[in-house]
Formats: structure tokens, C-alpha cells, sequence
């Protein structure tokens, strides 16, 4: 009896082992680890923010696709240590999801990342995840979301349902960070305007569909407002004496459009939103479009010309009335070369703002990337004029795996 | 009076024999330029739907090489260009990138391109044909779905093409933005293979050569070359294609080259 049982745990230990070593032998590992070097070349705003920052950053997706079927777990579990700032020090689950296929439906439920839009210089339809504003001030790196998405594949175009349990807050620099704001943020204390709090259930729901050269979404979102609010009499005073502005967290309705058209080299854009329950409702837009002049004097480069119109009816916002210039440089050489940047222009005050993205791969596994990042010709009452100090110049090594 | 008849006749009957005849045995070179693309075309599709592992090898003209490594996916449509899906797997930078791309005979194709680190499915303008494709000696347009209507034919010739015998004909491409003036193609009289393709710049100067090599038999009826070899006579740069793992009749619909196939391509 005694043995019987012993012979059976060994036999079973034996069977998890082969089990977990043929599971590993199928979980396919793809990431990469990063080196970042920043520097600020304008005096900061607390005496505390340093001129020069070095950070280390790894991202590992592991992922396992069902044997014969169309099913898969991903785990995508990201990490940053930052020599400044310990707000920016963070680690975070950007995906861990159990992915189903079907004929005509697909389910996904855990953490994952979704992308909404068409602009290239502002993200406004995407709502779904929460930036990771430590990351960059880009809004182009996302919060895992919990979510449970169900998507129906129909002749008339995909419905997107989501169900989202619990809210993450926008990460915001600490004092020390930089690029920073002049007005401090506070990370822990938000306000809710749900007594769930960050519990609150969010919805929505996305209907997409290509017809010839239109790329349309149409959604809605209900739920806690992944943009908080301000209010300067929501602060609190830190031990340096200076104001810390809390979160406010609403429950919003936004609806929204997306569309594209693609007519050879024009690619036309357009992002609208309407928001409730954040102040008064409003009204923003994006729109523009992007030309490409394909393969410049037979040299294989591509060169892409951008423009946008940037409108929101909110008062305080940088973009709000604004007019975006830009350059997308594809070289198409063996280190695939490319640069893209853009200045974005107040039409009334003329303050404006830049970025330039620039990345080269270097041999088969390593990539350089620059960016620049600042502001200009600043509008004593613009809201820039907050991030005026922090203008910033980034390389960064990347070694991909 | 009756042999002069007779005499009439049979000059007729050898008129209309002759006239007839060199109607039907030599067509213009135009034709016989047109019927060669046509059979070869016809020889390439009836598969359904097939994948393969595709390997490119780039060298620069200082004998530094590169490897590219993707999955396509292939789709055949019944009465429009064919779909693809290519998801790249090497170099690691750009890993689980894909791309959808439903071609069309008539009109532009259709492009989306996924990038995994945003998440985001790009639509992208797919005039790009005379551009590298990935930094090698193929350009998007090398690659693009054959269809008949996208040449002018021109039969030249036969002459020996290695161990076989081929039919020389020019190929002048009818869309815009090519980046050639003409190819010269070569393809066996045996099967209408593709032996090798001559490719002429906007300036009308040689600027590369494909070979084609390892001719395979798939299900007894489709032929496929496992090695394509991409030699650019201005920059001394060469590319070396090689495909592996190809499968006819996976059973792919059209469930796997949409918008979500293309989000979840691993």
C-alpha cells in the first residue's frame, strides 16, 4: 500500500515533468533588454532634476500556442529601472491572456494591450489601456488592461466587446523625474467619481470594417476616464511646500469615430471624439493626411509627407487648435533606416512643440533608437509652458532576443 | 480550259493553305509572347492554398551577409489578385510584424501591416513597388501576385538556358510606378518554368539578374523553386532567396488572412 503509493507519486512527478518539459519546449520566448541614455538640456524647473539619466528597461513575451488549434497564452511581463526617478522605476504585466479562435468569433480574456486610431500625432480614440506616461510622453506606451474582449467576425465588419474590471491610474514622473511637468502629480491619492473606485466595471464596444480603400471604426466607451481631470483645489502641499495636484478620475461616455482612406499614395485621416461627464461635454478631432513619394531618384527611399489639424473644444489643453507638420523617412537599406518627426504648431499663440523618432538596426540583434522631444516659442499661458524645461535628447541600445 | 480551272483551283487551295497555315502556325511574337505567360500562369495556380518559410540571405558588395526570415501564407482567389499573409520572424527587432495584402488584378493592392510593440494595424499605401523589399535586391513589386493584364509580351526567341531549352521573351510592365523599363524572361520549353529574368532600370540599363534554381514537384502538378538567387549588376549587391518547408492544401480560408488573423500572427 505504502510503496503502491510512492511508485504512484513518482510516476505522477514523472508525468508533470514530461509535461512541463514539453510545455517549455513550446513556449516560444521572444524580447528584448534596452540601455537608455537621457539628457535635458535646459535647467530644470527643481533644483533636485539632474541633466542626465540612464535607465535599463526588459521586456520578455512568452508565448504558447495550443497544439492543433488556433489557441494561445501570452504573458508579457515588462520591468524599468531608472536611475532618477523612482516613479519611473516600474514594473508591469503588459499581457497575460488566454487567446480562443473560432470561426467567427474570438475570445480573449486577461491582461492585454489594444490600439485604436489612424493620426500620427495624437492617439485620441485610443481608450482602452492607460498610458504609461513614465514610459514616454509619446501615449504610444500602454498599461496592460484587464479585460474581457469578445470579437464577432461578421461580412459587415468586426464588433470588439469589451468588459473592463478594474482601472489603472496614468503613471506620472516623480519630482526628481524628468521629462517632468511643472505642476506635481500625485500617484497615490486619486479621486474617483465611482464609489467602486478602481473597481468600477468599464464597457465598450467597436464596430470595424475595411469597404474598398476606407478603413471605418465607430465605438463607444463607458466607464472611468482613463485622462484624469485636475482641479487646483484637488491638491495637496508635499514637505517641499509645493503643490501636488491630485487625480480626478470620472465616469465618462465617449463616443467615437476613426477612418482612413488609402487612394495610392494619399493616406487620409480623421479621429473625432465626443466626451461626456468630464466637465462640460465636448468635442475634439484630428485629422490630415499622409503622402508618400515612393522610391526618391530610384535611391530606394521613401520620403512621407504629414500634415494634421489638431482641434479641441477644451480651453486648457496644448492641442486644442493646432496645426502638425511632418517628415517619415524610410531608407530601406539592410539597418532598415527611419525617421520620423513633426512639428505641431498653436495656429493662434504660435507655441509649438517637436519630436523626432529616428531608429537604425546594427548588425542582426541590436537597434539604436534617438529621440528628441521639446517645445518652442511658448505662449506664457499655454499649458506647455509646464513641460518648457524639459526638453529632451534620448539614445537607446536595444538588444532584441 | 479545264487544266487552266484546275490550275486555278489548286493555286487557290495553296493560297488559302499557305495564307492559312501562317495564320495559324506563326502568330505575331506579340501572341506567342502573350500564350507563353498564359500557359506559365496557368501551370502556377489551381493550388488552393499553400505555405512556406522563406529565408533571404543579403549580401552587400563587401561580402558582409544578413539573414531575413518570414512565413507566407498564400491564399488563391478564384477571380482577383491572390492574398497573403508574411509574418517575419528574423531579424528579432521586427519579429511578429505581418502583413496582409489582398492584390488585385486591376486595381491597386490592398496592404496592412501589423506592429507588434504598438499594438496597431497600419493600412499602408501600396504604390511602393520599386523600393527594396526589407533592404535585399527584391522589390515589392518582385514579389507581387502575377497577373497577366500587369505586362505587354514580346516572344523574341529560343535558345539554351543551362541543361534546358527556353523561349526568350520581353516583359514590359503596364502599371505605374515600376521601377523597370522592360525584364527579358526566360522560361523552359519543358514546363514554362522561369529559368531567369533580366531586369532593365528607368534608364533602360541592365540593373539585375534572377536565377532561378532547385525546381521542385509538388502534389505531381505544381511546380516550385526552392532557390532564387537576385544579383544587382550596379551596386555588386546580391540577395539569395531560399524556401523550405513549402505545403500545398493546408486547408487556409479566409478566416486566416483578415484583420484579426493578422493581430494575432505570431
Amino acid at each position: 500500500m505504502h510503496t503502491s503509493k510512492r511508485v504512484s507519486l513518482a510516476h505522477l512527478a514523472i508525468l508533470i515533468l514530461l509535461f512541463n518539459a514539453n510545455l517549455a519546449w513550446a513556449i516560444e520566448l521572444t524580447g528584448n533588454v534596452g540601455a537608455e541614455f537621457q539628457h535635458f538640456y535646459k535647467s530644470p524647473v527643481r533644483s533636485d532634476q539632474k541633466s542626465n539619466n540612464v535607465s535599463v528597461s526588459a521586456e520578455a513575451e512568452l508565448y504558447y500556442p495550443f497544439p492543433d488549434s488556433k489557441d494561445s497564452i501570452t504573458f508579457t511581463p515588462f520591468a524599468r529601472i531608472d536611475q532618477n526617478d523612482s516613479e519611473r522605476s516600474h514594473v508591469d504585466i503588459r499581457e497575460l491572456k488566454y487567446h480562443t479562435v473560432h470561426a467567427n468569433w474570438e475570445l480573449r480574456v486577461g491582461i492585454d494591450s489594444v490600439f485604436w486610431g489612424v493620426t500620427e500625432t495624437s492617439h485620441l480614440v485610443n481608450i482602452i489601456n492607460q498610458i504609461d506616461m513614465v514610459e514616454s510622453s509619446s501615449g504610444e506606451d500602454l498599461l496592460g488592461q484587464p479585460m474581457v474582449l469578445l470579437t464577432l467576425v461578421r461580412d459587415w465588419g468586426y464588433v470588439d466587446m469589451f468588459l473592463l474590471p478594474g482601472f489603472r491610474e496614468r503613471t506620472f514622473p516623480g519630482r526628481d523625474g524628468r521629462p517632468g511637468s511643472r505642476v506635481l502629480v500625485d500617484n497615490e491619492n486619486a479621486v474617483y467619481e465611482s464609489g467602486a473606485e478602481e473597481k468600477h466595471i468599464d464597457f465598450a464596444m467597436r464596430w470595424s470594417h475595411t469597404i474598398g480603400p476606407w478603413d471605418l471604426g465607430v465605438a463607444h466607451f463607458y466607464g472611468t476616464s482613463r485622462e484624469p481631470r485636475f482641479d487646483p483645489l484637488v491638491s495637496k502641499v508635499n514637505p517641499y511646500g509645493e503643490t501636488v495636484l491630485i487625480p480626478i478620475y470620472d465616469i465618462i461616455n465617449q463616443t467615437s469615430v476613426d477612418i482612413q482612406a488609402t487612394f495610392e499614395s494619399w493616406l487620409l485621416k480623421l479621429e473625432a471624439i465626443s466626451r461626456s461627464g468630464q466637465g462640460d461635454p465636448f468635442f475634439a478631432a484630428v485629422s490630415g493626411f499622409e503622402y508618400t513619394f515612393p522610391d526618391i531618384a530610384s535611391l530606394g527611399v521613401d520620403v512621407g509627407i504629414i500634415s494634421e489639424y489638431l482641434y479641441d473644444e477644451r480651453d486648457f489643453q496644448p492641442m486644442n487648435n493646432d496645426l502638425a507638420l511632418g517628415v517619415r523617412l524610410s531608407l530601406n537599406d539592410m539597418q532598415s533606416t527611419e525617421l520620423v518627426a513633426a512639428i505641431i504648431q498653436d495656429v493662434e499663440n504660435r507655441s509649438r512643440s517637436f519630436y523626432l523618432e529616428a531608429s537604425r538596426r546594427m548588425g542582426d540583434s541590436y537597434k539604436v533608437s534617438i529621440e528628441m522631444r521639446g517645445v518652442g516659442n511658448v505662449a506664457p499661458n499655454d499649458p506647455l509652458s509646464e513641460i518648457e524645461a524639459d526638453a529632451l535628447i534620448m539614445i537607446e541600445l536595444g538588444r532584441y532576443f | 480550259m479545264g487544266i487552266l480551272r484546275m490550275g486555278f483551283t489548286v493555286i487557290a487551295v495553296i493560297f488559302f493553305v499557305t495564307v492559312g497555315d501562317s495564320r495559324a502556325q506563326s502568330p505575331s511574337p506579340e501572341e506567342k509572347g502573350l500564350e507563353i505567360a498564359k500557359e506559365a500562369d496557368r501551370r502556377l495556380s489551381g493550388f488552393g492554398d499553400c505555405q512556406e518559410i522563406f529565408t533571404m540571405t543579403l549580401r552587400d558588395d563587401r561580402g558582409r551577409s544578413r539573414v531575413r526570415r518570414m512565413r507566407i501564407l498564400t491564399l488563391e482567389r478564384e477571380d482577383d489578385g491572390d492574398w497573403f499573409l508574411s509574418i517575419f520572424d528574423e531579424p528579432a527587432d521586427v519579429k511578429g510584424t505581418a502583413m496582409l495584402t489582398y492584390s488585385h488584378t486591376h486595381t491597386d493592392d490592398d496592404q496592412w501591416l501589423y506592429l507588434p510593440a504598438l499594438k496597431r494595424v497600419k493600412r499602408i499605401s501600396s504604390k511602393k513597388k520599386s523600393g527594396s523589399f526589407m533592404g535585399s535586391e527584391f522589390s515589392f513589386e518582385d514579389f507581387s501576385s502575377m497577373e497577366i493584364e500587369k505586362y505587354k509580351y514580346k516572344y523574341l526567341r529560343n535558345e539554351p538556358c543551362g541543361d534546358l531549352d527556353c523561349f526568350v521573351s520581353e516583359w514590359i510592365p503596364t502599371y505605374a510606378y515600376s521601377g523597370y523599363t522592360r525584364m527579358m524572361v526566360w522560361h523552359d520549353l519543358a514546363e514554362y518554368r522561369i529559368q531567369r529574368v533580366d531586369y532593365y532600370d528607368r534608364k533602360n540599363k541592365l540593373l539585375k539578374t534572377l536565377l532561378v534554381k532547385g525546381y521542385q514537384l509538388f502534389d505531381e502538378k505544381y511546380w516550385r523553386a526552392m532557390h532564387w538567387i537576385m544579383e544587382n549588376h550596379q551596386t555588386k549587391r546580391s540577395t539569395t532567396l531560399e524556401y523550405s518547408e513549402y505545403r500545398f492544401g493546408v486547408g487556409l480560408t479566409e478566416r486566416d488572412f483578415d484583420q484579426a488573423a493578422l493581430k494575432r500572427a505570431k
